[in-house]
């Protein structure tokens, strides 16, 4: 009972900290604004890039839409993509010694120099978002999922060949569960990259999404319009963050039972 | 019935050999201790008895079947419990029955009256993690029960818990041995541990090591933790310590 009260207590401070800091930081923009030091044009205060938010509110869900259906897809293919290349790099050492170098140059390459060419190669429409997506968001998976089936247990494994157990019983009872914690660790940051992926991609060329609504509203000089567009890509960004941790806690529940674990899956591997 | 015959097993690892004339028969219920230093090629005559290794030279036999260097036969526990966290303790335990192919459900028939046996009642739908380090072990043992009834090689299986909590698992084993009857082949670098619940003490030692002494512990069954207070006892240890120099 002791602990679980701290533990409430602990999450209730741990939010309060963060959200004042914010709120205290919003305090002072609105203040420096008021003031009339900056003007108005050059950064719009808190209150004005609500109304703005407030009265394009329609227009900015039609693009909002857009982007997060090319998020989805984007990165649920890029999260099979990774799944698979860190099946495939596990198996097969050789495949792993001779992709993984090229792995990590496709990560070399900024995003927006690829966006141009894909939007060369496959058009204005959702085909070169979506591969985009996929290249940014593959990558976390695939090594964070590739570092966990190497840390697995050599012990654990050695027990269930012990008892006769395959190539695919020791990956569905050892590796792929035990690679679980690092899956969402990459899915977190995954996430976070396909609506970055989207926006930039939609920069580039498009007719809809919060990139294209960016890219207007610079040209229109509307920065309160541009500060709630970057602060609902945030807000979309933490809400699918959000729900990642919610579907880890959801489906790693022996995590929330005990804190003590029996074979430990040491996320550096060894 | 089960019974393991070890014949004449030579193990080397390139230029070092590890194991050499190795002998070692195992009865029907009895529970033989292999005592030695550590290094001493304990562990690798285990991997050769549970064919994760292919020995050089020699065989091992179940029940006269020749099993050399083919897993899956006899069943295996080590000193780390290796209980999957994210399982719980009765899909811990059924494990090798769903390895061999039997289905979850049938499998979790199977293991729940063995619960009670092994003091587990209650902890079916618990995590690992949520146990005591002794109360991991019995699990261990009930999922290395699970997978052969025939014969078990405990691997030091109690050499990681504290003193207390070791001792009352002698007691709780001594205990389980009149109920469930295991060929046992046991590793322990403890020597108390060994006369207390071994049938029979065999000592490993030399470089390569082989099986250099066999000591019958007369002592008759149900035995109990008392045993080790007893004159008997000390003169076994007394022996022991003079064989191993």
């Amino acid at each position: 009972m002791k602990r679980k009260s701290q533990s409430t207590t602990s999450k209730f401070t741990g939010f309060l900290y963060p959200a004042g800091a914010v709120a205290l930081l919003l305090a002072v923009w609105q203040g420096v604004s008021m003031t009339g030091w900056i003007p108005g044009y050059m950064l719009p205060s808190p209150v004005d890039i609500c109304r703005a938010f407030v009265n394009d509110f329609s227009n900015l869900m039609g693009h909002a839409r857009v982007t997060l259906t090319e998020a989805f897809i984007g990165l649920f293919l890029g999260v099979v993509t990774g799944f698979v290349t860190a099946v495939i790099m596990d198996h097969f050492p050789l495949v792993k010694k001779s992709v993984y170098p090229l792995i990590i140059l496709t990560q070399t390459i900024p995003t927006v120099a690829i966006a141009p060419l894909l939007v060369l190669w496959f058009g204005y429409e959702m085909t070169p978002k979506i591969i985009l997506i996929v290249i940014a968001t593959f990558f976390p998976v695939a090594v964070g999922m590739y570092d966990g089936f190497q840390s697995a247990d050599p012990d654990a494994i050695h027990l269930l060949r012990s008892m006769g157990a395959g190539r695919l019983a020791i990956f569905r009872h050892i590796k792929l569960p035990g690679a679980m914690t690092n899956f969402f660790s990459s899915l977190r940051i995954s996430a976070a990259y396909s609506v970055v992926g989207a926006v930039i991609s939609e920069w580039l060329g498009g007719f809809n999404g919060l990139g294209v609504y960016m890219t207007r509203v610079k040209k229109s000089f509307s920065f309160d319009k541009m500060f709630a567009v970057i602060f609902l890509i945030s807000a979309i960004s933490l809400a699918l963050m959000a729900l990642v941790d919610l579907a880890q806690k959801w489906s790693m529940p022996w995590e929330r039972a005990g804190k003590k674990q029996s074979v430990q899956h040491t996320k550096k591997g060894r | 019935m089960a019974q393991l015959d070890v014949q004449d097993v030579k193990m080397s690892f390139g230029e070092k050999t590890i194991l050499e004339h190795v002998n070692l028969h195992v009865g029907d219920k009895e529970l033989v201790s292999l005592l030695g230093v550590s290094g001493g090629g304990k562990t690798t005559l285990f991997n050769v008895i549970a064919g994760l290794y292919r020995p050089d030279h020699g065989t091992v036999l179940l029940d006269g079947r020749d099993i050399t260097g083919t897993s899956g036969h006899v069943s295996y526990m080590l000193q780390k419990d290796l209980l999957l966290p994210y399982y719980t303790i009765l899909d811990n335990v059924i494990l090798p029955l769903t390895i061999k192919g039997m289905s979850k459900k049938q499998a979790r028939e199977t293991a729940l009256p063995h619960f009670s046996t092994f003091g587990l009642e209650g902890t079916e739908k618990q995590y690992p993690g949520q146990l005591s380090g002794g109360m991991r072990q019995r699990a261990a043992l009930l999922r290395t029960y699970l997978f052969s009834s025939e014969i078990a090689l405990l691997d030091e299986p109690f050499s990681a818990l504290d003193t207390i909590t070791k001792s009352a698992m002698h007691t709780w084993y001594l205990d389980i041995m009149e109920q469930i009857h295991l060929s046992t082949v046991f590793i322990t670098h403890d020597i108390d541990e060994a006369i207390l619940l071994s049938d029979r003490i065999c000592l490993l030692t030399g470089r390569p090591g082989s099986i250099t002494e066999e000591i019958t512990i007369e002592e008759s069954r149900p035995r109990s933790a008392d045993f080790s207070l007893q004159p008997r006892f000390l003169e076994y240890k007394r022996r022991i310590l003079e064989k191993l120099g």
